[in-house]
């Protein structure tokens, strides 16, 4: 089985043998248990995500809804700066403000969590288990394509079974700051600024208007805060703390949390 | 039955199968390979070939990919095995982790199948040692060497198969900083160190030179006539020195 071959693979090699079993199909959302949700509750970011015309939820809907969440990242000249919110919706009601959407894979890697909680933080562990091998067995850090490839090609083997996940994987590496966005399509695809979720919207129009190449990095951490907090004031299904990271060429730091409720008086008060 | 290890330790501790396969190995005709400065050259002794047999120009020094080459004394068969495997393992690097693979990385590879033969059922080793030259991403020049046990090397200079050790000393003798210093004197330490077990001169040497940046090259019969032909001179020349200053 493909699950049981990554969690067992002793040889270092590429050249995997495409052998997917279809001996159990994943339910999606029956193990999405976290944060402190009552067991049967499906706490999840996603929307419940309609796969196909089995859907009993109502007409059949081909396209995928987006995840109950913000998260971005954008490189500049300095790195990378991550900024994600907080909060985890169970349809309309709010189970968490307090969600750690980033999810730090090693010192120089993270990841970032849009859709299924769960599929987010076990994938992103597994792959930080199969990045620290690379580091033992090549004797250099793995760079950051190679890292969103083995996630890309780990979840690739699920795809259709159910998994919710879209994330953006940042780090720095020899050849400079990388951003990846993967998701449980099969989707890679290389940028210099991604945003994912309901709320991404709200945080492209910040950020694009913003974004320059040679901000600092007071300014771009500003930026990223400023484009979550826009997108929390809109978006219900974003909200709770904006988490700040940026990452450089000595690894990753975490650089603030603020409430958004903090936020929002900090930029209306020069209003009045 | 494909049940049965037939790679079994002796009471003495030895793996009897591994060290069969590195008699086959003694037995293959030579092969040398010289890291230099900007440059990797390998060599090896080139078998007369049959009257009506069409003379394959490279049979014994291959390309695993763009800038990575070996070079292998043994079972002509087996290597063909590996060197397949090889070739495909460094595509699959490529696509994974989009970035070609070190020489360090792909040797590591070949080693662990080779190992993983003297520990199965039903296997015999592979009857291979291989010389794995090459520069990395860097530009640092690589020159690794396998042996049927499934352990390598990094190496300097090294030589494998029939007479292997007279040309070992021979560059143990002759590898200095001087001898490396230009391209050229590497390709030729190279042709002097076959040059010592081999036959009849430049009709039995197949050389291929891979520089930084480029692939792999073969050189000429007539390129490699021209370099004999001053070596010869160069050890004249030494001779008559040699006569005089006695």
């Amino acid at each position: 089985m493909a699950l049981s071959s990554v969690l067992q693979s002793e040889s270092a090699d590429f050249s995997f043998n495409i052998d997917r079993s279809f001996s159990f199909g994943c339910g999606f959302g029956q193990t999405d248990l976290g944060f402190g949700a009552a067991p049967g509750d499906r706490l999840n970011f996603a929307i419940k995500a309609s796969l196909g015309p089995d859907d009993k939820d109502g007409p059949e809907r081909k396209i995928e809804f987006l995840h109950g969440t913000t998260t971005l990242a954008f490189k500049f000249q300095h790195g990378v700066i991550v900024a994600v919110d907080s909060r985890a919706t169970a349809g309309a009601y709010i189970a968490s403000q307090t969600v750690k959407k980033v999810i730090e894979i090693n010192p120089y890697l993270l990841g970032t969590m849009a859709g299924g909680a769960a599929d987010c933080s076990f994938w992103e562990r597994l792959l930080a288990r199969q990045c620290r091998v690379y580091e033992l067995r090549n004797k250099e850090r793995i760079s950051v394509a190679a890292a969103s490839k083995l996630l890309a090609n780990m979840v690739y083997q699920y795809k259709g079974m159910g998994l919710s996940m879209g994330t953006m994987v940042c780090g720095w590496d020899k050849r400079g700051p990388g951003l990846y966005y993967v998701d449980s399509e099969g989707n890679r695809v290389c940028g210099d600024l991604f945003a994912v979720g309901s709320g991404s919207m709200y945080a492209y129009g910040v950020v694009d208007s913003g974004l320059r190449q040679d901000l600092s990095v007071e300014e771009a951490c500003e930026l990223g805060r400023r484009a979550i907090y826009q997108a929390t004031y809109r978006d219900a299904y974003s909200g709770g703390q904006v988490n700040l990271y940026h990452v450089h060429s000595e690894g990753w730091t975490r650089v603030s949390q603020e409430d958004v409720l903090k936020l929002h008086h900090q930029y209306q008060e020069p209003k009045k | 039955i494909y049940d049965r290890a037939i790679t079994v330790f002796s009471p003495d501790g030895h793996l009897f199968q591994v060290e069969y396969a590195q008699e086959a190995v003694k037995k293959g005709s030579t092969a040398v390979g010289i890291r230099g400065k900007d440059i990797v050259v390998l060599g090896v002794e080139k078998k007369s070939v049959a009257k009506l047999q069409e003379e394959r120009t490279v049979r014994k020094i291959c390309t695993l990919d763009d800038h990575v080459c070996m070079a292998f004394a043994g079972l002509t068969a087996d290597a063909r095995i590996v060197i397949n495997r090889a070739r495909v393992e460094c595509q699959s690097h490529r696509l994974t982790v989009e970035d070609p693979v070190t020489v360090e990385y792909i040797t590591r590879h070949i080693a662990t199948l080779k190992q993983r033969y003297t520990q199965s059922n039903g296997r015999r080793p592979f009857g291979i040692s291989a010389l794995i030259v090459g520069f990395d991403c860097d530009g640092t020049p690589r020159l690794y060497q396998t042996d049927p046990s499934g352990t390598y090397h990094a190496w300097k200079a090294n030589a494998i198969g029939r007479s292997a050790k007279t040309v070992r000393e021979f560059l143990e003798k002759n590898y200095t900083d001087e001898a490396i210093a230009t391209d050229n004197e590497s390709i030729k330490l190279a042709i002097k160190a076959l040059l010592e077990v081999v036959q009849s001169g430049g009709k039995n040497i197949e050389l291929a030179v891979i520089r930084r940046n480029q692939p792999l090259k073969l050189l000429e019969s007539k390129e490699l006539e021209t370099l004999v032909t001053e070596i010869e001179k160069e050890d004249e020349a030494e001779k008559k020195k040699q006569k005089k200053s006695t």
